[in-house]
């Protein structure tokens, strides 16, 4: 029998590539399927989400810049850390209360999803862009770009759900401030882990544990938030953040009946994108 | 007028300052909470104490007249937001900073004397300043030749600025002590009373063009300096931390300072300024979240 004292982690917040603790210095429990205490999860208040939302801000200029092929670079990076953490996803998964046949699956499906939006980052222009036909002589084009800092309330399908709301996010060149799920968001620690060991720069994702209740308010009015997408809001909390964010007419993408594991589709990329068309005079 | 030996005598006799006892100090105010209605009058305070600046080597006229209408109005969406108490620039903006502000009550300050490094010959440190105030300069922002004060050469720092405190007129003369390259806390108090006693109206942390710019514990040196100034001369001397000052709650650490060591006496736009240029669209962030209760952004505020 060893008496070796364990070594347990301290579950913090993701705000500009740094770990900190809630600026309130309040936490929560997190428990297992069966109600067991697990761990204490960071409970964020509305000045983390200030903080982070500047993060957020800061990095956007930075990452947005780059390269359409250097983000999709990135983030199969991620893909690739994710890979060798996969045995630790699995076993946060099990205490939600899934086997471990499922758990495998889980963690598989959300590295393949990942891999999957880091190919969309340098073909996202060709397939959401087009040359326009005008009646002049014009080169005329439309191309998306970022819209700027996306506050995401994550589902709670705690890791491939996360990864389905983050990655389409981020994979255009916007920043994005994330709400984890409020019953599971050990996952989502872990994988900002991931995220601060693989080259995305600090604060292009923020990752906040805490009441969604109490967060979501404050990124739908925040007036620095371009768009919002309330994947993990109870159908009743909808109406009340649509208005709120309508303050500066954030993109909203309204919670849906999703299964995660369905074939996810571009919208919810094309859903934080601008677009901005350029005349180009020909045949001069 | 003091002679060398004087002046090195009593510079020298002025108590050393205790380095971890006034970084500790400074710290300890540094965690009061300040908040909502005290906030809200703190910020306001802070506004109207802003030294608007723009000290770059691409000032445009066109900068200069956009940076005094900012002045004058803060917050184009809401008037009631206090004026700044000042707008700095370089000595040949001034004319433009003097028209653009007329009628406004704020008051153009210009630095001034081979700003920032100092390196001039006097006579060309007075014609600056003259200058500066014959274009209608209502305060002076000078620098000490640190250069001197370093290699022990007080007169030579008290004379001139007694040379150009004369060649202010009425114009108020700050005296940049430039703490960042005085080293030693020691050098900032005694700084601190060298320029007091040649006769400045103000004394003033940094140029800004320095690294480390105005922080707490020098500003605590100096506020200390003012307030015993004070109490053994019966003369008030203002404090301007300058550089550095970026966020509302920066700002509000130095408004605390300034209550707990000179006394709320100096917790005016006379007797303390903030010499800032992006703090000002931070105090205006916070204030607009303190009104409306949403988070502002930067996109709603103008950048220069």
């Amino acid at each position: 029998m060893s008496d070796r004292l364990a070594v347990r982690k301290t579950y913090k917040l993701f705000i500009g590539g740094a770990f900190p603790r809630s600026e309130s210095g309040r936490s929560y429990v997190v428990t297992d399927a069966k109600g067991r205490f697990v761990a204490n999860a960071s409970h964020a208040s509305r000045k983390d989400a200030r903080d982070a939302v500047t993060a957020a801000r800061k990095a956007f200029g930075g990452w947005s810049g780059r390269t359409a092929y250097n983000r999709g670079q990135i983030l199969y990076r991620v893909a690739e850390v994710l890979e060798g953490r996969a045995a630790q996803f699995v076993d946060e998964l099990r205490q939600t209360g899934v086997t471990k046949p499922q758990a495998v699956a889980q963690v598989d499906a959300a590295i393949d999803r990942w891999v999957w939006y880091a190919g969309w980052a340098d073909k996202l222009a060709a397939v959401a862009g087009s040359a326009n036909p005008v009646s002049g002589p014009f080169f005329n084009f439309s191309t998306p770009e970022p819209t700027g800092v996306v506050a995401v309330v994550a589902p709670d399908s705690p890791l491939l759900g996360l990864v389905s709301v983050v990655a389409p996010a981020i994979v255009s060149g916007n920043t994005a401030v994330v709400v984890a799920s409020e019953p599971a968001p050990l996952p989502a620690v872990t994988l900002a882990e991931v995220l601060a060991t693989s080259d995305l720069p600090g604060g292009v994702v923020n990752i906040l544990t805490g009441r969604r209740a109490e967060l979501a308010p404050w990124l739908a009015s925040h007036m620095d938030v371009n768009a919002l997408d309330l994947a993990g809001v109870g159908a009743d909390a909808v109406a009340a953040l649509e208005e709120a964010a309508a303050g500066n007419l954030k993109r909203v993408v309204r919670p849906g009946d999703i299964d995660w594991a369905d074939e996810p589709g571009t919208a919810r990329m094309t859903a934080f994108l601008e677009t901005k068309t350029v005349w180009h005079p020909v045949g001069v | 007028m003091i002679s060398a030996a004087e002046l090195r005598a009593f510079l020298h006799r002025l108590p050393g300052v205790d380095e971890v006892g006034a970084g500790e100090r400074a710290a300890r105010l540094a965690t009061r909470s300040i908040k909502t209605s005290a906030k809200a009058e703190a910020i306001d305070l802070a506004i109207s104490m802003v030294d608007l600046t723009t000290l770059e080597g691409a000032d445009t006229p066109g900068k200069v007249r956009a940076l005094c209408a900012k002045a004058a109005r803060p917050d184009p969406l809401d008037a009631g937001v206090p004026r700044v108490a000042a707008v700095c620039v370089y000595p040949d903006r001034v004319d433009v900073a003097v028209e653009a502000l007329k009628g406004t009550g704020i008051g153009v300050a210009s630095v001034a004397t081979a700003f920032p490094s100092g390196r001039a010959p006097l006579e060309a440190k007075l014609v600056d300043t003259r200058a500066a105030v014959e274009a209608g300069a209502s305060e002076i922002d000078m620098v000490i030749d640190r250069g001197a004060f370093l290699s022990g050469d007080l007169l030579k720092v008290y004379e001139e600025i007694v040379a150009v405190k004369d060649a202010c007129g009425d114009a108020h003369l700050k005296v940049i002590l430039e703490t960042g390259e005085l080293v030693t806390l020691d050098n900032v108090r005694r700084a601190s009373w060298l320029a007091m006693r040649a006769g400045a109206d103000f004394i003033k942390t940094s140029t800004g063009k320095v690294s480390p710019a105005a922080t707490l514990p020098v500003t605590l040196v100096m506020l200390e300096a003012v307030r015993d100034f004070r109490a053994e001369t019966g003369r008030q001397v203002g404090v301007k931390p300058a550089g550095g000052i970026r966020t509302t709650k920066d700002a509000i650490k130095y408004l605390v300072l300034v209550n707990e060591t000179a006394g709320p006496d100096w917790l005016t736009p006379e007797w303390f300024r903030l010499g800032a240029s992006s703090l000002l669209n931070d105090l205006l962030m916070q204030r607009r979240k303190l009104t409306t209760g949403v988070y502002s952004g930067p996109d709603y505020f103008s950048q220069d």
